[in-house]
């Protein structure tokens, strides 16, 4: 019995393996955003936060046996001939959707790279103005500071 | 009766005309024309009042609608026999009382009295709308005025004594409004779908015994400024207050209005009808019982005049309540002519004790053997005015008593009877040893300047008005008495 | 023209903050007159839309770039997003113009930066309001939180901490909410409101759905500050500059339920969030909490700007949990609790930037004897004051009339004691400060004159306003408070009435 449990719950786990991952990365950086005390180890796990949704929207396009989502043209002298509106028709009859993977999660996801990388940068400038200030970055000796200051 | 009703913007303009004074009273040159801003707005307002009189003596009404809030609820107004009385009451005093405050606070060279004319007007302003509202948003909306306008009034002298007096006062009061009788108001809206003061009330049909008993309760209680046990403790403190402000305030407005407040929500809101079916009334009776006579027994062992006065006045609201509380016509007649000679008694002795002040500096009734020498004028003013809230004639306390005593044999109450009796003695056993040493006692000189000196004449003049007042009133009670008739026949149902 | 101003009203200010940016560069006064000028426009914009919306009673549709949903991002103004808008345009104009001189002291050689990210932040809320696209909130709610941590940032030596926190509690927020979108498009496959309000009423059994709102509403309530995530907002919004203040509190939490209410009501349908879903009890609970936390740690607090924030964290609790009581009383009193929480905190925190002007202190004791010293501003501040406590006319009663109804409807005694009880410590909070500015002499009055409170007759107590500037927008602002509770009635039937769904009684 127990070996076949174990095996169901590899399978699944094989199966929906773009969750699991994404959890795990999603733990990892929530727990370094939390736990840790160096200021740019908690900037690191945000962004390992942010990164693992990523992960996730980028993973939930794909499509078992489809290719990236970039048209091919076709391109002969015939076509050629005919002017660009038949290239145009000509490729559009041969898009056949579950060829390709999605990619509208490809496009959104390229903006919320772009939000994470300003994340980013402004929480390492703030980092960058606390170093300035207090002369660390440790969240505990800042703590310290703060007391006494 | 017909009521004929008319649409007249006159309720509004009487609320109006005291804000309208207020850039005058700030912006004027010099003192006498700020205060001559404070008496023409109180004779334009007591005149607006009095323009109303005859058309609700006749039974009719005055209605008019300032702004439309909800669907069925905005701020509105309605000028009936009880608001009518009670305006009156208000607007008549104010007159005086301004007189009085001119004489008190120039003799006492007091600070700041921009803001004490400007608070007042806004104070009186309050009471007039509480008097002529006709839902119970407004009359709710006119009450937190009153109680925010007065506590610049109360804190006047700005002390350590002001301050923490002041805290009391707006705990009891605005804990009071806030904590029970918002949510009361708005259970019952929730319940009724309405908030009109209609003859009948409007919670007959929508709510069980119990919740009309625990909102009634709830009422009695968040209007702090009746007074009624536990929520009494503000009112002595509240005499750190200049006497002017003890005087109408404490004596006739912003007691009454919590008195006319809560009349007006058990009669309007409740419905008579109610209170005598799930036996309310009798709870309410009880309650305002204890609070005469433990009241009076406490105003008995203080010293201090204005603590007395308060005290004594704690136990006179507490009369009007149980006047309504007693579901009868006489009772109801009764509770609501005392409003009215209540204010008149009250506010002559408040007048009194400042005018001691004034003169002499005094505050405590031990030092004050053989003031009557002194001041003899004041004294008998003050043995009249103690005449009228024992209720003796011939002062008009008399016959606020005289009906109320009469309903509580209407209601067949014996010992709500001997509640009367026993308050009213308590009443001539605190009142009447003052009168007695300030004449009968020898003067103790070291405490008196030598040559005898009657406070200002514009202390003086008031007092004896009133004083006079509440001795015409008991040869000629109209037209309050009237008008406290009328009141009692339409929420009996007549 | 009419036609376009759903998109006027964003593109111009984010074109604005482009040329505010760089007019910092020739001329110091540019910035200041560009941000003005492209706030107002947007104003204007939002006023007319309002009309427009109000009168027709059709709300307007704005394709982007001419595609139209659900494959491109439409942007829709109804009854509830017109209001809003109205709302944010006015604090965040009203507010630049009132701290003009709190700008100049504090970023003298910052002008194109400041009223730059100024603008931008305006135009992310903007944009948050009018979209109709779930992951186009999520752009621009990034785009306010970006600019907002940079405002913040550049406060007080305390700052950068409190706006990393902050930073690190919002990014979480902000992608929970991502997240939730994510499993939206996995069960519906489209990311047009309208389109996934149709989809999801038939497919409610599904648990991607069930876990897609959870996760959605986790990451609001972190954002908007709710118990006990609400951490970041008192150091963040004390930290900051009043002017940075005066535009952030007022507009960030109360949008943000805005989107709480969009997503809830308009997208996951009420049938689904009220019906369906039983978790409607917990967050009323849930809101109970913050608001007897907010109220009790504000009566903790010794410094006016945190007291101040947190009574807006108990505000949040006013508005999350009438809106959950499911009932349409509820529902009407959260929204236009957005509406009157936005007017009052933005008069309560112009006061206090004109407080931290005059007295260069932020703690309550700073407000020794200003009753005497600026008696209009205190005027203004007692009416605001009044108004959060709840007293009639103003408009906190109002709101606070229909929430209360709300509970009494639904019969849930609690938040109705919850309410009643934050109304009283608000009482008490505020009568603290009106205490200390009435009974105590004005810190550089003679202290032989200090025996008899205010009986020195002298030059100490001549009344020395704020200047005009700053007074004006701010007795504007408290004023509208008491216009704003007249028109209650009005504004319930004309316009929140329409912002919910028929079916909710």
């Amino acid at each position: 019995m127990r070996d076949s449990d174990m095996e169901s719950i590899f399978a699944l786990v094989l199966a929906k393996a773009n969750y699991v991952v994404y959890i795990i990365l999603m733990m990892v950086g929530l727990y370094a955003m939390i736990v840790k005390n160096n200021l740019i180890k908690k900037i690191v796990g945000m962004s390992i936060f942010q990164t693992a949704i990523i992960l996730f929207y980028v993973s939930i396009g794909c499509k078992r046996g489809a290719t990236i989502p970039i048209l091919v043209h076709h391109a002969s002298p015939e076509a050629a001939a005919h002017g660009a509106e038949k290239i145009a028709a000509h490729a559009m009859e041969a898009v056949d959707v579950a060829h390709y993977i999605n990619p509208l999660p490809h496009v959104l996801m390229l903006t919320a790279i772009v939000v994470g990388v300003a994340t980013l940068g402004v929480a390492l400038a703030l980092a960058i103005k606390v170093y300035n200030t207090y002369g660390t970055v440790e969240e505990d000796e800042i703590n310290q500071q703060l007391r006494s200051g | 009766m017909p009521m004929e009703t008319v649409f007249s913007v006159k309720p509004f303009l009487a609320v109006l005309v005291s804000l309208i004074a207020i850039p005058c009273i700030i912006s004027s040159r010099s003192q006498n024309i700020r205060e001559s801003w404070t008496f023409a707005a109180a004779f334009i307002k007591f005149a607006l009042v009095l323009s109303m009189l005859p058309l609700v003596l006749n039974g009719g009404v005055v209605e008019y609608t300032v702004c439309q809030i909800f669907p069925n609820l905005g701020i509105a107004f309605r000028v009936d026999a009880f608001g009518m009385l009670f305006a009156l009451v208000a607007s008549s005093l104010w007159i005086i009382t301004s007189i009085y405050s001119i004489g008190y606070m120039r003799h006492l060279d007091e600070h700041s009295q921009t803001r004490y004319f400007c608070f007042f007007a806004v104070a009186l302003s309050a009471t007039i709308g509480v008097a002529f509202s006709a839902n119970l948003l407004t009359m709710y909306l006119f009450y937190e005025m009153l109680s925010l306008a007065t506590y610049p009034l109360v804190t006047h002298h700005q002390d350590k004594e002001a301050r923490s007096s002041g805290r009391k006062y707006l705990l009891y009061i605005l804990g009071g409004s806030i904590g029970f009788a918002l949510p009361a108001m708005l259970i019952t809206y929730h319940f009724t779908g309405t908030l009109d003061f209609t003859g009948h009330g409007v919670m007959a049909g929508h709510v069980t015994s119990g919740t009309a008993l625990v909102l009634t309760l709830m009422f009695l209680f968040g209007f702090a400024k009746v007074g009624i046990m536990p929520m009494h403790s503000w009112l002595p403190a509240a005499m750190v207050a200049p006497t002017p402000v003890s005087a109408l305030l404490h004596a006739v407005a912003v007691v009454k209005v919590g008195a006319f407040s809560v009349v007006r929500v058990f009669t309007g809101i409740v419905g008579i009808d109610l209170l005598a079916e799930f036996n309310i009334g009798t709870v309410v009776c009880v309650i305002a019982s204890f609070t005469i006579i433990v009241a009076s027994l406490i105003a008995m062992s203080q010293d201090g005049l204005k603590r007395r006065l308060a005290f004594s006045t704690i136990a006179q609201l507490s009369y009007i309540i149980l006047g309504v509380g007693l579901v009868t016509a006489s009772g109801m007649t009764g509770g609501m002519l005392h409003i009215a000679m209540h204010a008149f008694g009250k506010i002559t002795l408040f007048f009194c004790a400042g005018a001691i002040f004034c003169a002499t500096g005094i505050k405590n009734i031990s030092q004050m053997k053989g003031i009557g020498k002194r001041m003899p004028i004041t004294m008998t003013a003050f043995f009249i005015g103690s005449l009228s809230v024992i209720g003796l004639p011939p002062c008009g306390g008399f016959i606020s008593k005289w009906y109320l005593v009469l309903g509580t044999l209407e209601a067949g109450s014996i010992p709500l009877l001997v509640v009367l009796l026993t308050s009213s003695f308590l009443n001539a056993v605190y009142f009447l040893p003052i009168v007695y040493n300030a004449f009968f006692c020898s003067a103790e000189d070291s405490l008196f300047e030598p040559e005898r000196k009657e406070p200002p004449l514009y202390c003086v003049v008031p007092l004896v008005i009133t004083s006079i007042c509440s001795v015409i009133l008991f040869f000629f009670p109209q037209p309050f008495l009237n008008l406290a008739k009328m009141a009692a026949t339409t929420f009996l149902g007549g | 023209m009419t036609r376009h101003l759903p998109a006027l009203i964003i593109v111009i200010p984010l074109l604005a903050a482009l040329f505010t940016a760089g007019s910092g560069w020739i001329n110091s006064k540019a910035p200041f007159r560009i941000a003005v000028a492209a706030l107002f426009f947007s104003f204007v914009c939002a006023v007319l839309m309002l009309i427009q919306v109000v009168t027709t009673g059709i709300a307007m549709e704005y394709r982007m770039a001419g595609w139209a949903g659900p494959m491109g991002i439409v942007y829709v103004i109804d009854h509830l997003s017109a209001i809003v808008l109205v709302v944010i345009t006015a604090v965040s104009t009203l507010n630049l113009v009132a701290q003009k001189k709190n700008i100049d002291a504090e970023f003298n050689d910052k002008e194109g930066a400041f009223n730059a990210l100024y603008v931008l932040f305006t135009a992310g809320l903007i944009g948050m309001t009018a979209t109709g696209d779930a992951f186009n909130l999520y752009v621009l709610l990034e785009i306010v939180s970006l600019s907002g941590y940079a405002l913040i940032g550049l406060g007080s030596r305390r700052a950068p901490l409190a706006t990393l926190n902050y930073l690190f509690l919002g990014t979480i927020g902000a992608t929970f909410y991502l997240l939730g979108v994510g499993y939206l498009y996995i069960a519906t496959g489209t990311l047009n409101m309208a389109e996934l309000a149709t989809i999801i009423p038939q497919n409610m059994e599904s648990g991607v759905i069930l876990f897609a709102f959870i996760i959605c509403l986790t990451g609001l309530f972190v954002k908007m500050a709710m118990f006990p995530v609400h951490g970041w907002l008192p150091e963040a919004y004390s930290q900051a500059t009043s002017v940075s203040t005066g535009l952030i509190a007022p507009l960030t939490t109360k949008v943000t339920v805005y989107i709480m209410i969009r997503i809830c009501m308009t997208v996951f349908t009420p049938e689904y969030t009220f019906g369906h879903l039983d978790i409607s009890g917990f967050i009323v609970l849930l809101a109970i909490v913050t608001i007897v936390f907010g109220s009790l740690s504000a009566l903790a607090q010794t410094n006016v700007k945190r007291m101040l924030s947190y009574i807006i964290i108990a505000e949040v609790g006013y508005m999350v949990g009438g809106f959950f009581l499911g009932n349409r009383l509820g529902i009407s009193g959260a929204i236009l609790h957005i509406i009157n929480d936005a007017a009052m905190t933005l008069a309560l925190f112009l006061a206090a930037g004109i407080f931290i002007w005059k007295t260069g202190g932020e703690s309550r004791s700073d407000l020794k004897g200003l009753f005497a010293k600026m008696p209009f501003t205190m005027a203004g501040f007692v009416l605001a004051g009044l108004s959060v406590v709840g007293v009639p006319p103003t408009c906190g009663f109002f709101s606070k009339w229909y929430l209360i109804s709300g509970g009494i409807q639904a019969g849930n005694t609690l938040f109705v004691a919850a309410l009643i009880f934050s109304s009283l410590v608000n009482a008490v909070l505020f009568f603290r400060l009106f205490e200390i500015a009435y009974f105590e002499p004005f810190a550089d009055a003679d202290s032989h004159g200090s025996n008899h409170g205010s009986h020195t007759h002298g030059g100490a107590l001549a009344i020395k306003e704020a200047p005009l500037d700053m007074l004006i927008p701010f007795l504007i602002a408290s004023i509208t408070l008491i216009v704003l509770g007249l028109y209650s009635g009005t504004i319930v039937t004309n316009i929140i009435q329409f912002a919910i769904p028929t079916g909710v009684i």
